[in-house]
């Protein structure tokens, strides 16, 4: 990884990005973009505000996106016999799970059993964050399908540093990098992106970066309608508009 | 259901994952008596999993519920305080309670600001350019009194020239249309 990564993404000479200024940049984004707390230009007064998902290692508890998460399987081995529990390992009639058996189990379930000492489970790196993965990240982030990948790289990639593998700070360093790497083509598209179909351009981004994209078309849609002159025309409630949808297609069904 | 929409309650679903809750935690009480009686710390790793699972089973309920609940509170900023049938069908009894107790707070909060009459917070979500502004019915909506008295038909396709802030509500219901020249 050489520094000429950095001078290829020319933003505004005085946006360095250093690692620490990355982090909040991307949790301010991250806020804004759940919260909905958008700038003043924001004309879509919405009133619902779900629980953003969680930074960095840490989920959010209610948040719907973290929920999803971590319903990710990853490859796990088992450490310990589990007795009694037999019927989870569909491939297997015994009544217990025995020691050694390698199953997918979700990572809200691998996260609640890992220990430390290994005494129960132990968790393999999925494919996508191992070494060989690694290195085409570090050649061109941007060729990536993350969403056929993921689709949460980078959130399935902050929650696997739980698992203390020899190789976290690879990890880590691997899903900042890509971040970066991709960004600039993610907020050029949203903000470029117009009143067209927009589906090419979202189809290899992964969820994080499909946030970032729907702030930035939030934005530049806002933007239009204020340059229009109809910042303050009053408009009735999506919620309003889509029940009466729905209550025809009742009538009609 | 990412816009905001709140579909019906899900009781089945609801009642289904507190019945699993139930019986896993049945089975870890026998598990872990037996453990602590019979020293057989090999249940151990089973008692961990099965407590994951309810902790996951508690963890999306409860996310379940409180993402109602802002959807339901939105629906009083987007809204009003009186929700169409249509929708209070799809609240559980708590939770129409839960909107009741939301608008009355709203109410005496907003009671509570800009001296003797209060300020409605929920008027004015976008900035107001005029006073007066054109709007078009949508549907019948019978009649409608303004300030100073006079009396106007809401007559499906007619238009008015009215007060911003008497409209404000009717035009976010759906029931008339900003018109802008």
């Amino acid at each position: 990884m050489t520094s000429s990564r950095r001078s290829s993404l020319t933003m505004a000479p005085s946006f360095k990005l250093q690692r620490g200024q990355l982090r909040d940049f991307s949790r301010g984004i991250r806020s804004r973009v759940s919260t909905g707390a958008m700038p003043r230009s924001q004309m879509d007064t919405r009133s619902y505000m779900p629980v953003p998902p969680g930074v960095g290692t840490e989920e959010n508890v209610f948040s719907l996106d973290d929920i999803l998460l971590s319903q990710e399987r990853l490859p796990c081995r088992t450490e310990s016999v589990f007795p009694g529990l037999g019927f989870v390992d569909k491939s297997s009639d015994s009544r217990h799970i025995p020691e050694g058996t390698k199953m997918e189990i979700p990572l809200w379930l691998a996260k609640g059993l890992y220990e430390r000492k290994r005494r129960v489970i132990s968790v393999e790196l999925p494919r996508v964050y191992r070494e060989g993965w690694r290195t085409v990240f570090g050649a061109d982030a941007n060729v990536v399908d993350l969403h056929t990948m993921g689709p949460y790289y980078y959130g399935l990639g902050s929650q696997m540093l739980h698992f203390d593998s020899p190789e976290n700070s690879e990890i880590a360093q691997c899903v900042l990098q890509t971040f970066i790497g991709r960004f600039r083509r993610t907020m050029d598209s949203s903000q470029n992106a117009y009143n067209e179909d927009t589906s090419v351009l979202v189809e290899k981004l992964d969820c994080l970066e499909r946030a970032l994209f729907r702030a930035g078309q939030s934005g530049l849609n806002a933007f239009q309608l204020w340059e229009k002159g109809l910042a303050s025309h009053l408009t009735a409630s999506s919620l309003v508009t889509n029940y009466r949808k729905r209550k025809l297609a009742d009538l009609q069904a | 259901m990412s816009d905001g929409q709140l579909p019906a309650f899900n009781e089945d679903g609801i009642r289904q994952v507190l019945e699993e809750m139930k019986a896993l935690y049945e089975q870890n009480q026998s598990d872990v008596n037996e453990a602590k009686t019979e020293g057989k710390s090999e249940l151990i790793p089973s008692i961990k999993f099965r407590h994951c699972c309810l902790l996951r089973n508690q963890r999306c309920i409860t996310a379940y519920l409180y993402d109602r609940l802002l959807r339901i509170r939105a629906l009083r900023w987007e809204y009003g305080s009186v929700l169409p049938t249509t929708i209070r069908f799809h609240m559980c009894a708590e939770e129409v309670e839960w909107f009741n107790q939301y608008k009355k707070s709203l109410a005496s909060y907003m009671r509570s600001l800009g001296g003797e009459e209060g300020l409605d917070i929920t008027q004015d979500m976008k900035p107001p350019k005029s006073l007066y502004i054109e709007v078009r019915c949508l549907k019948d909506h019978g009649e409608f009194e303004i300030d100073d008295g006079t009396v106007i038909l809401l007559k499906k396709n007619s238009q008015h020239f009215l007060p911003r802030w008497k409209c404000e509500q009717l035009i976010r219901q759906g029931v008339l249309e900003h018109v802008i020249s």
